[in-house]
């Protein structure tokens, strides 16, 4: 159906150059008839007879137009009425670039971009803490007017985000526990301390390893699961139609789900802390022969309650985090599914990046203080 | 005329279940006419179109494409039908993760041997047949009006130079003026292009502006088919009503004024 032929005709000295197309000039042959246009000698007068045209869209038509755009030197001549008033209309609308903006360059553009950059990321910051304080003021409001907090979806996202996440922290508290009592009892055991290991585990877990690791799991589950609900519903301007409906997004979808992460992440911590300690007690027993009882004597005698302290006291802050970067990231949605994608997976590296940071921040204020 | 219709339906049945939307249902495409469908909500316009379209098998019936018959072929000869067919949808359906240049490129790159730049310029050329200016190109559906968005959804429909195109209400929500505009530009479009159109509206002023050839979609069947002066004889009470009301005579007045 698809083919094209052509013919080039040089005639006299003087009489311009001939050019003869046949066929179909349709977009499944405009390659060849775009190679053979570009072919041309520049500058030269050619007429292109289309005489033997037998078929025409406007990639064909648009091909001709941009040839005869050329030079003045080029005719068309022997188009069919048909054909020609397509020509005619594919001349009308060709597009009409607008001036490019100025790209900026080198330097300029180095410079530009870490500014903007830099910008960007105290812009961030800035509306990470507008977040927080709506958070907290609509926290307050819910407190005066109880009426307006939806008990039934603290419920809901209670078990989302703290029943439904206990095996998983569980099962990872365990296996930190164990991890500790095995590299812990391999070194001890050259100094001969080996009864050190109940020490070794306990401060580790309480402090820093049950807190952070429980956080990170949860950052990971959670703040990509209210990117991506809060995300859909912008997405389909439910937001928009809540805002008009006099329902205040923030007192139904923030309020509920932060106060679900401070309510469940310490709880979430305080099993991943006795699943490490479980962990640690049966490979503790296992490799040095550290009686579970034994065990949890050394536990209540030797570790202060301060170690759990320390540990509990980052588990509001980090929840609050979470669930502020996942909420805002889900409001940052565009109307379009790739956005929804991407600002999910964005929030889950930020609420690790930030609860980590975080953590770095609490073990120097702890160490000033001498806690 | 003396050549065959370009699309030929004859006793197509389309049936939800035990609601039966179309029965016993005729309707011929010529080729180079507009022809616009009307009928109440619900009487099977958007069904019948995606029936057309390839996207529904229907329960009985026979649909000659091209001379083809389009459902009792194999899937490549259905995918060299579709690839002559355009189909605009009725909310735009435009990729929302592309561009509007991307979206008019997705269609062209089924064509082997397309470079990507020939590809990019293709689709600019679409985009401003179809009157969207340049700047338009770059956006995303999302940041366009609703307006725009149809008139991207032409020019994806469009990108293959289609020999039939399917309109699904490319006039509904539009400002009246946008709705001229766009009217005229279907009315040119298969005037330059030689585009068969299948229209579904229920814009009067559509009706009048662009269309070749009015089919009534009621009783489960394509009532009537005509001209607007045809209809305006027509006695079944809900054609009487529909081109005898107020809107539609204000809508004839102005094209005879004009004319
Ligand atoms: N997927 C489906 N499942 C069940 N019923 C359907 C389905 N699609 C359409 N219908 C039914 O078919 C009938 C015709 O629907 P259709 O969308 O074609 O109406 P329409 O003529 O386009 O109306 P409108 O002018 O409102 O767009 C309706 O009664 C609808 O309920
Ligand atoms: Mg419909």
């Amino acid at each position: 159906m698809a083919h094209f032929a052509f013919e080039v005709r040089e005639a006299g000295a003087d009489a311009p150059r001939a050019l003869a197309l046949r066929g179909a000039l349709t977009v499944q042959t405009l390659t060849r008839l775009e190679t053979l246009l570009a072919g041309q000698p520049a500058g030269t007068a050619t007429v292109l007879d289309l005489s033997g045209v037998e078929h025409m869209d406007t990639a064909g038509a648009w091909s001709l137009v941009r040839f005869a755009g050329r030079g003045q030197g080029v005719r068309l001549q022997g188009l069919s009425p048909r054909l020609q008033s397509l020509l005619d209309a594919v001349r009308d609308a060709m597009p009409r670039p607008d001036p490019p903006a100025p790209a900026p360059y080198g330097l300029r553009e180095f410079l530009e971009g870490t500014g903007r950059r830099v910008a960007s990321a105290g812009q961030l910051a800035v509306e990470l803490s507008a977040y927080l304080g709506v958070f907290l003021a609509r926290l307050g409001r819910a407190v005066r007017h109880p009426s307006e907090f939806r008990m039934t979806s603290l419920v809901h996202h209670c078990q989302d985000v703290g029943w439904r996440a206990v095996p998983i922290v569980a099962l990872m508290g365990f296996l930190i526990g164990v991890v500790l009592a095995f590299q812990g009892s391999v070194q001890l055991r050259q100094f001969g301390a080996e009864v050190f290991v109940v020490e070794l585990i306990a401060i580790s877990i309480l402090r820093e390893l049950g807190i952070l690791l429980t956080a990170i799991i949860v950052a990971g589950r959670t703040a990509s699961a209210f990117t991506a609900a809060i995300g859909s519903m912008k997405m389909r301007e439910e937001i928009d139609a809540m805002r008009t409906l006099g329902i205040d997004p923030a007192m139904v979808l923030f309020v509920p789900r932060i106060l679900a992460l401070l309510i469940t992440l310490p709880i979430l911590a305080l099993i991943a802390n006795i699943a490490g300690f479980v962990g640690g007690a049966l490979m503790a027993w296992a490799e040095l022969g550290i009686s579970p009882g034994m065990f949890y004597v050394r536990l209540t005698d030797q570790i202060s309650i301060d170690h759990a302290i320390v540990g509990f006291s980052k588990a509001p802050v980090f929840a609050v985090i979470i669930g502020v970067i996942g909420c805002h990231a889900g409001m940052r949605v565009e109307s379009n599914t790739e956005s929804l994608g991407r600002m999910t997976s964005a929030a889950v590296v930020a609420a690790i990046f930030a609860v980590i940071a975080a953590d770095a921040l609490f073990s120097v204020f702890y160490a000033r203080v001498g806690l | 005329m003396a050549e065959d219709p370009i699309i030929r339906i004859r006793g197509l049945r389309n049936q939800f279940g035990a609601q039966v939307v179309h029965e016993d249902l005729d309707l011929d495409l010529w080729r180079g006419e507009v022809v616009g469908v009307v009928g109440g909500s619900g009487t099977g316009k958007s069904v019948l179109l995606r029936t057309i379209a390839g996207l529904r098998r229907p329960q009985a019936g026979s649909i000659e494409i091209f001379g083809k018959d389009a459902l009792g072929c194999t899937d490549d000869e259905r995918r060299a039908i579709d690839l002559r067919m355009g189909v605009m949808f009725q909310d735009g359906a435009l990729f929302s993760s592309l561009t509007v240049r991307e979206n008019v490129e997705v269609p062209l790159q089924a064509v082997p041997g397309l470079t990507p730049t020939l590809r990019h310029e293709l689709a600019d050329l679409k985009i401003s047949l179809s009157g969207l200016p340049w700047f338009a190109g770059d956006k995303y559906p999302s940041e366009l009006s609703g307006g725009m968005r149809k008139r991207a959804g032409l020019a994806r429909a469009i990108a293959l130079d289609p020999e039939v195109v399917f309109l699904d209400e490319p006039t509904a929500g539009l400002d009246p003026i946008g709705a001229t505009a766009f009217d005229v530009l279907i009315r040119q479009l298969a005037d330059s292009l030689g585009l068969t159109v299948f229209l579904v509206t229920h814009d009067l002023d559509t009706l009048h502006a662009a269309c070749d050839r009015i089919a009534v979609l009621a009783e489960r069947k394509v009532l009537v088919t005509g001209s607007m002066a045809d209809m305006l004889h027509v006695d079944h009470p809900w054609v009487r009503e529909y081109f005898h009301g107020p809107r539609s005579r204000a809508a004839i007045e102005a094209t005879t004024r004009t004319a």
